[in-house]
């Protein structure tokens, strides 16, 4: 038997027993009185007038039994829950309301707090910090601050500094797994790591152990570790892969070790890691201006993040005043906190999001609250004969907000519900997002949940109680009897309620509309090339297998001529990346013609490697001269070609065709000018040196075949007979990002049509809400004067009139709340100025869009109750009652 | 009610926190029900304290809450019936002495408010 049902009997027998005491001690009382010699009756009367009020000593006495709070808590929601059943219509909705609101808040928060607020799963997060090289020249602070480290300087900062108990690094690669037992070679993301990082962040492969010192050196045989998810697939999962030895690009490495499922530094994709100094060429290691690594140390207890900067500066300006030829030498050092540097680009697009669910949120609430006192409004003459019968005010608003919490309650369990279905849906199709593995609804979450919940019911319960506490019971009373102007005050409660939530709704229409713009301005920015009908794949030769130049350009020669040979190619080319693949890599260079530069300074740009036939596959336009001599080789190879921008930044007012660029030490002779391209989507064009492929320096590029027929559809024909033709020529070599451009562009625009498309979805449900809340006010309008209608009519009040006025009356809440709503996204679209490409935050074309779309909703919103209000038969309205 | 007001004498009503006190106090003859200490205490006030018997429930149900008294079905010696006897407990005694030394403390001390002259004498 539980506690309550031994409480529920005490409580029973204590009635009775109370029952039988007063009885009792009041017939003692009668007997007592008719002993006084009085008639029966009277002995009665007089009995209970020196008794008193039974029924009143008998609730007195119980209450001081029974808990009276509970109780009355137990009461209120059985009345909440009779009074919500008897309007199943309104509970259905305003709980999917509820539930739409809470859920989209829950999801969100809990991206939130697994993506921004958890610290790092590793050992003291909060000492570990990323490092960058800063302060390149003192002229030129933009953008150099958080440069990528060099190997050398990153020796010197490791030897020399006294902040950090220790500095590790790491660089992301890609690299190709051998085919084995029967399985496809493959291109895998991979990070160099120095064999100290594991140990720096504080992880422990599960599996095996972690690097050592002596595998980190080039002598040393090659070591690699695995992620849980590459050992799983490719793997099967079988730890006897231990010591085993697979081939990366055509090298062989011994697996070491398997890193944890949730290990993935430094980037989600990371599939396996290898040592750094193993890998890597010594010169790359020791050079003071090859950046490309990333540094990660661990401060010392008691050293503040800006002392450690300011020790390794120390050592960067020596380093840099050592080598004032160079100018590639950065002078000093920046750190960021590492859980700043994982997330950064992520954590404004998340916050702009859980601010328009809270907005969401809000205009839930205020739906749910003015449906409440819509029904408030309807229920006035029993609130008003409760009152007249001595029902507590406080009562009522308890009763109120008990059904609030009854409603958001269950709108939150229902909430709760749609958001783990929609983190489940999140984790499984953006793998690639920062931290996804880390996205759980946890305890906190949960707390979350019921606070929201709690909140939410406060809120709506306290509208909805506010508007009934007007205590004019004989008004109301009388009111009931014949109701023509009434009840005015209840139906401007929620004018204003429904133009707050029109204004919320605005602001999030106004934050969608200025996200959808920038998102098309951003997919239809010129790239430079054609991208319909252009398919890429990514092919990395392993310097292993392909020792010489030669052997490369034999490679692509081969691959170019059978490729091109296939049936439906209209044009291939390769080149070391393609546009809006990434910035790639950047080469400094000098102009032979032109004087020396001062000490210290030097010119860089973009460089890509492509063969003859590139800038046509790909619709690059040659403006001037022409492309790469197709029959030139190796050392022969010496022609560069520049962009557009480049010949105007570097080359202004005269001819570049002929002049001569100085890289690597080498010449270069400039033979051609072809059309501006963007490296990124997103990006302004940028200066770019192309050289010849067929110099055959480069391993690892895209190769592009241009297609007319059937554009888009028929593009992935082409990769079979691609593989096919790979395979043939070098069978371990993996064939990868099979993407035809428009994949490639819509894969970096994924995170803003994500986040577009989420907050469209918002701006659409508050839209949808704040139409079902006008019409539901202008309904109720309408129903409230329809007999002032019909006097209206019978006296002859033309039914357009009467329509102006119902449409005008419904109209005008929408029309301040849009007001609201404009002056208000003024502000709030600063918050998103930097989501925006291309656009201004007051784009006045998406402020008109809005206030005209939400104009048109309010209208067909309104128009239906304000044309049925039209229609009414005077003598039913006048009958009505 | 009408009835009531007619009666010539003043009474007023049970000083708040007071009820219990006088409840505890006449429960120190030994047990009573309801019934009779309601009305010892009208009787030894000589009417003066005006109380509907009722309102003496809740006051009795609140003590042996609070376990200062406890209750059992007896028969009366005099009605050949039962009655729900209230008994006093050690605890109750404890109750009314401290009560009791408040009580007098605080009638001295209006008491010198309001006759000041009576007490310096």
């Amino acid at each position: 038997m539980s506690r309550w049902q031994i409480n529920w009997r005490q409580s029973k027998k204590r009635d009775a027993d109370l029952e039988r005491e007063l009885r009792s001690d009041l017939e003692l009382e009668e007997e007592e009185q008719r002993e006084g010699g009085i008639s029966e009756e009277e002995a009665r009367y007089a009995a209970l007038c020196a008794f008193g009020n039974p029924t009143l000593i008998r609730e007195q006495t119980r209450a001081i039994w029974s808990w009276n709070w509970f109780e009355s808590l137990a009461r209120d929601l059985r009345f909440s829950l009779r009074t919500l059943r008897r309007t199943p219509g309104f509970t259905v909705i305003a709980i999917l309301v509820m539930a739409l609101g809470i859920g989209a808040n829950v999801a969100l928060f809990t991206v939130v707090r697994g993506v921004l607020l958890k610290p790092l799963p590793f050992h003291e997060p909060d000492r570990l910090v990323m490092l960058y090289e800063a302060g390149l020249h003192e002229d030129d602070a933009v953008g150099s601050n958080s440069n990528v480290v060099s190997g050398g300087i990153y020796a010197e900062w490791k030897n020399q500094n006294r902040s950090y108990s220790s500095l590790a690094l790491a660089q992301n690669i890609r690299v190709g797994l051998s085919g084995s037992g029967g399985q496809l070679p493959e291109k895998l993301s991979s990070a160099l790591f120095s064999w100290d990082m594991l140990r720096t962040l504080g992880v422990q492969p599960p599996l095996g152990r972690d690097f050592t010192q002596a595998d980190d050196s080039p002598g040393a045989n090659g070591t690699v570790l695995l992620s849980w998810g590459l050992w799983k697939r490719r793997f099967g999962g079988d730890p006897a892969i231990l010591n085993q030895t697979i081939d990366l690009d055509a090298q062989p490495y011994t697996v070491i070790g398997v890193m944890p499922a949730w290990f993935d530094f430094p980037d989600p994709s990371t599939q396996l890691w290898t040592p750094v100094y193993h890998d890597k060429p010594r010169d790359t290691m020791t050079s003071f201006s090859d950046h490309m690594f990333r540094v990660v140390g661990r401060l010392k207890p008691g050293i503040s993040a800006s002392q450690g900067v300011a020790d390794l500066g120390i050592i960067s300006q020596r380093i840099h005043n050592e080598h004032l030829n160079d100018q590639f030498v950065f002078q000093s050092a920046e750190s960021r906190p590492l859980l700043d540097h994982i997330v950064g680009e992520i954590r404004k697009p998340l916050y702009v999001l859980l601010e328009a669910t809270c907005c969401l949120l809000l205009i839930a609430c205020l739906n749910v609250a003015n449906l409440l006192v819509a029904r408030a409004a309807a229920r006035r003459k029993e609130l008003a004969i409760r009152t007249a019968l001595g029902g507590g005010w406080l009562r009522l608003i308890g009763e109120r907000l008990m059904e609030c919490l009854l409603l958001s309650a269950s709108g939150g369990a229902l909430g709760l519900l749609l958001s783990f279905a929609a983190l489940q849906w999140l984790t499984r199709t953006r793998h690639d997002m920062t931290r996804v593995e880390s996205i759980h609804i946890d305890s906190v979450v949960a707390a979350f949940t019921v606070g929201v919940i709690a909140l939410c019911a406060l809120f709506s319960g306290l509208i909805a109680a506010f508007s009934i506490s007007d205590r004019r019971i004989l008004g109301a009373l009388h009111e009931a009897s014949r109701s023509v102007g009434g009840a005015s005050a209840r139906a401007s409660l929620r004018k204003v309620l429904l133009a707050l939530e029109v204004g919320l709704t605005v602001i999030l229409l106004i934050g969608a509309g200025l996200l959808l713009k920038s998102y098309e301005r951003l997919r239809s920015a010129d790239m430079g090339c054609i991208t319909q009908g252009v398919i890429t794949m990514h092919l990395g030769l392993p310097d292993a297998r392909y020792a010489t130049r030669a052997l490369r350009t034999n490679f692509y020669d081969t691959l170019l001529d059978r490729v091109r040979a296939l049936p439906g190619v209209d044009a291939a080319g390769f080149v070391t990346s393609v546009p809006g693949q990434g910035y790639g890599m950047d080469w400094t260079f000098s102009i032979v013609e032109h004087p020396p530069l001062p000490q210290g300074r030097g010119l860089s740009a973009l460089s890509r490697w492509a063969d003859p036939k590139y800038f046509g596959a790909m619709g690059i336009p040659i403006v001037r001269g022409r492309t790469f001599d197709g029959g030139k080789r190796l050392d022969a190879a010496n022609e560069a070609i520049v962009s557009q921008s480049f010949a105007s930044q570097y080359f202004p007012g005269e001819d570049p065709l002929g002049r001569h660029l100085h890289v690597r030490g080498r010449n270069a002779v400039i033979v051609g000018i072809v059309g501006d391209t963007r490296y990124a989507i997103g990006e302004t064009p940028q200066p770019v040196q192309y050289y010849p492929l067929d110099a055959g320096v480069e391993g690892v590029g895209t190769l592009v075949i241009r297609s007319s027929h059937d554009p888009n559809h028929d593009l992935e024909q082409f990769v079979l007979p691609v593989q096919r033709i790979v395979s043939e020529m070098d069978r371990d070599l993996p064939v990868s990002d099979v993407l035809t451009m428009n994949q490639l562009l819509g894969k970096s625009t994924l995170d803003q049509s994500f986040n577009t498309a989420l907050l469209v979805a918002f701006a659409t449900l508050s839209l949808v809400l704040a139409a079902v809340g006008l019409f539901g006010v202008t309904s109720y309008i309408a129903a409230q004067r329809t007999t002032e209608i019909g006097i209206r009519v019978a006296l002859g009040a033309k039914r357009e009139q009467v329509m102006r006025k119902m449409l005008l009356d419904g109209m005008r809440p929408a029309v301040f709340g849009l007001v609201a709503g404009l002056a208000a996204s003024l502000e709030a679209g600063q918050l998103m100025r930097d989501l925006l490409y291309e656009i201004k935050p007051l784009d006045p074309a998406v402020y008109v869009a809005v206030a005209a779309t939400l104009l048109a909703v309010a209208a067909v919103a309104c128009i239906v109750p304000a044309w049925r209000a039209s229609r009414v038969d005077p003598m039913q309205a006048l009958r009505a009652e | 009610m009408s009835s009531m007001a007619k009666q010539a004498q003043p009474r007023v009503g049970v000083l708040q926190g007071t009820l219990d006190m006088l409840i505890l106090r006449t429960l120190l003859y030994g047990p009573a029900h309801g019934h009779q200490i309601g009305k010892h205490i009208q009787r030894t006030t000589n009417e003066f304290l005006q109380m509907q018997h009722g309102s003496l429930y809740p006051a009795l149900h609140r003590l042996e809450r609070k376990g200062w008294v406890v209750s059992r079905w007896e028969t009366a010696p005099d009605r050949n019936r039962e009655f729900k006897y209230y008994r006093l407990t050690d605890k109750g005694r404890k109750q009314l002495v401290a009560e009791e030394s408040q009580w007098k403390q605080m009638s001295e001390a209006v008491a010198r408010v309001m006759w000041p002259a009576a007490e310096e004498s």
